[in-house]
């Protein structure tokens, strides 16, 4: 386990490493940073002390270097825009995002479990079908268009929700379900699936035959041993979060991570755009980090092997 | 999803011997529950649209009328905004610049077609070499490989792809480039473990103790064993493509304007969503209805050809 846990470690340091590679070159390959600030009244020796400020008069490994040292100490230069540290620029997003992520969460969570949990049980049946209606829906609906067609009914029509812009907790449903539908199909399938599957098992036979009744078998022993699937979802989440982070954002004008990268690229702000790049990939990396080890705890035969 | 079903139906009643006369009704409820007849239709539809988009399409999907802007569908009255009636030209209304909505998403089915089957096919193709070198290989073309895999997976795709065409501007050909860097790595993924436990069966075995080439053994032991794992993945993949390819494009980052792209009509007509809601609503209802059968159709392949894939 300890072995599996230290190469797991290593290639996620490698991959990072890559990435931000990928990162570093796309920043370099989108232009001059200097012609930004370049107006009819620079100088040459300005344009040149520009150049020695941001190290742009050093090879591209040195560059490079430069980059990477500044990014291990979260330092990812200043944002063009704004004309502060862009990390700060990021840091100050993620609340409104996490804010988004946790009613999504909720959303996927409270329609996800129950739903695959019971659509399992009662397989066949008119619940089944909505359930795995839901299911369908959710992973054929594009975000952009749910979130459109959400603020046309519940926002036009019918006045229940504000179209957009952050403000109390009702402003809050409508993005949670945009962003939380596809997760909670994703959810209800893996719950589903694998409850048929204990449902169907030899322990949960013998304790029929024993005598336990219909409740007995489903809570202490089939759901038991159902929750443990859904539990390594919260990495696929976490992925499928920033995605569609930037989409929902986008649709309902929420100030977070992914409006912010969206303005970003369009406003060129390289330091801002490598900053959530890199945050984003090391939060997956870590992520799945914690999802290997906890599977571990969970789950003794993973631990031997 | 589509699974259970399929597999239950089989399993459960319908004896052998009853041939008599069969209710009409049932009998169709029968086939639409053990055929996936409905997305089979929808596929067909979406193959013959792009096919034939340029004979299909009443109109010119570029070109507006100005006086035609803003129509709405024909079983509206009048648009609330330029209180204009509908126009039996127009079935589905027309946009902002007086273009026919038809005609667009008629043109629409046939660039997402062609970007989802010239990325599937290229993403196929090399994630199953890749796959099968890094599986039947190992050592360091395995390391080096499960860490591009790895990195594909781990950085976050859409801001990669919003960035790079920020960089290069955006074209037909990069977004296809796109979309293909980050497709071939599930294939390479799932190709690589089949063939790692190919390599381990005594026939290939037996084929090395017989002499038998590594080019021999990996395209006629092992490739046919792979095979349909491949197709399967394509299969499940397709939805989630066309899902991609139309976010980019809603985002605007995508196919290229003015060509007619689902993802980016979608995006004009969110301007307008308060007052004419058929600018938006009809785009992206072809884009569920394709994705729907897309991803109904690859769970049926999956079952038919390898259920071991359940959790894809």
């Amino acid at each position: 386990m300890r072995r599996l846990l230290v190469r797991r470690l290593l290639a996620a340091i490698i991959v990072l490493l890559l990435a931000s590679v990928l990162v570093f070159a796309l920043s370099r390959m989108s232009g001059d940073v200097r012609n930004l600030f370049l107006s009819e009244y620079t100088t040459d020796e300005q344009w040149e002390a520009w150049g020695r400020e941001y190290g742009l008069d050093k090879p591209y490994h040195e560059q490079y270097f430069r980059w990477l040292s500044g990014a291990l100490l979260l330092d990812f230069d200043i944002s063009v825009k704004e004309q502060i540290p862009a990390t700060t620029v990021v840091l100050r997003k993620i609340p409104n995002t996490l804010q988004l992520a946790v009613g999504a969460y909720v959303f996927a969570m409270l329609m996800g479990i129950p739903l695959g949990i019971f659509s399992a049980i009662y397989r066949g049946t008119l619940l089944d079908l909505f359930a795995r209606g839901f299911a369908l829906l959710g992973q054929a609906m594009p975000g952009f268009w749910l979130g459109i067609m959400l603020i046309l009914i519940f926002a036009v029509y019918l006045g229940w929700f504000p179209p957009g812009e952050k403000g109390d907790l009702r402003s809050l449903v409508l993005p949670s379900i945009t962003l939380g539908w596809y997760a909670a199909a994703a959810l209800l399938r893996l719950t589903r699936s694998a409850m048929l599957e204990i449902l169907d098992s030899e322990f949960v036979k013998l304790a029929r035959a024993k005598g336990a009744s219909q409740t007995t078998v489903i809570v202490k022993h089939a759901f038991r041993n159902a929750i443990i699937v859904p539990l390594t979802f919260a990495g696929v989440f976490l992925t499928a979060l920033l995605t569609g982070a930037v989409v929902t954002e986008t649709v309902f004008g929420w100030p977070g991570l992914g409006r912010l990268a969206v303005q970003s690229v369009f406003g060129t702000d390289f330091p801002v755009i490598s900053a959530i790049v890199m945050f984003a990939t090391a939060g997956y990396l870590l992520m799945n980090l914690c999802v290997d080890i906890l599977y571990g705890v969970l789950d003794p035969r993973i631990r031997q092997s | 999803m589509a699974s259970d079903t399929d597999t239950s139906f089989e399993t459960v009643t319908t004896p052998r011997v009853v041939r008599e006369r069969v209710n009409p009704l049932r009998l169709t409820w029968r086939i639409l529950r053990r055929y996936p007849v409905l997305p089979a239709f929808i596929v067909a539809l979406l193959v013959i649209a792009a096919v034939f988009a340029p004979w299909l399409a009443p109109h010119d999907p570029l070109v507006g009328k100005l006086q035609d802007q803003d129509r709405p569908p024909i079983w509206e009255d009048e648009s609330p905004i330029s209180l204009k009636g509908p126009k039996w030209e127009y079935p589905l209304g027309t946009d902002p610049l007086g273009r026919d909505m038809l005609s667009r998403i008629i043109w629409g089915a046939r660039y997402s077609m062609l970007i989802a089957s010239v990325v599937l096919v290229s993403g196929a193709l090399g994630g199953t070499i890749l796959g099968l070198i890094a599986g039947y290989f190992g050592g360091i073309y395995d390391e080096v490989l499960m860490r591009m895999v790895d990195l594909t997976l781990g950085v976050p795709f859409i801001l990669v792809a919003l960035a790079t065409v920020v960089v290069f501007d955006s074209s037909m050909t990069l977004i296809i480039a796109l979309l293909i860097l980050f497709s071939w790595s599930g294939f390479a993924r799932q190709v690589r473990a089949e063939t790692l436990r190919l390599k381990a069966s005594d026939y290939v075995a037996l084929a090395v103790v017989a002499g038998a080439s590594a080019k021999r053994i990996i395209t006629k032991h092992v490739l046919p064993g792979v095979l349909n794992t491949v197709l399967v993945i394509a299969s499940l993949g397709i939805g989630q493509l066309i899902l991609t390819e139309a976010t980019l494009s809603f985002l605007g980052v995508g196919i290229p304007k003015p060509r007619p792209a689902w993802g980016s009509m979608v995006a004009e007509g969110r301007d307008y969503i308060d007052t004419s809601y058929w600018m938006a609503l009809f785009p992206g209802l072809a884009i569920f209805a394709v994705v729907f059968a897309m991803n109904f159709l690859g769970d049926w392949i999956r079952d038919r050809l390898d259920p071991r894939l359940r959790q894809l």
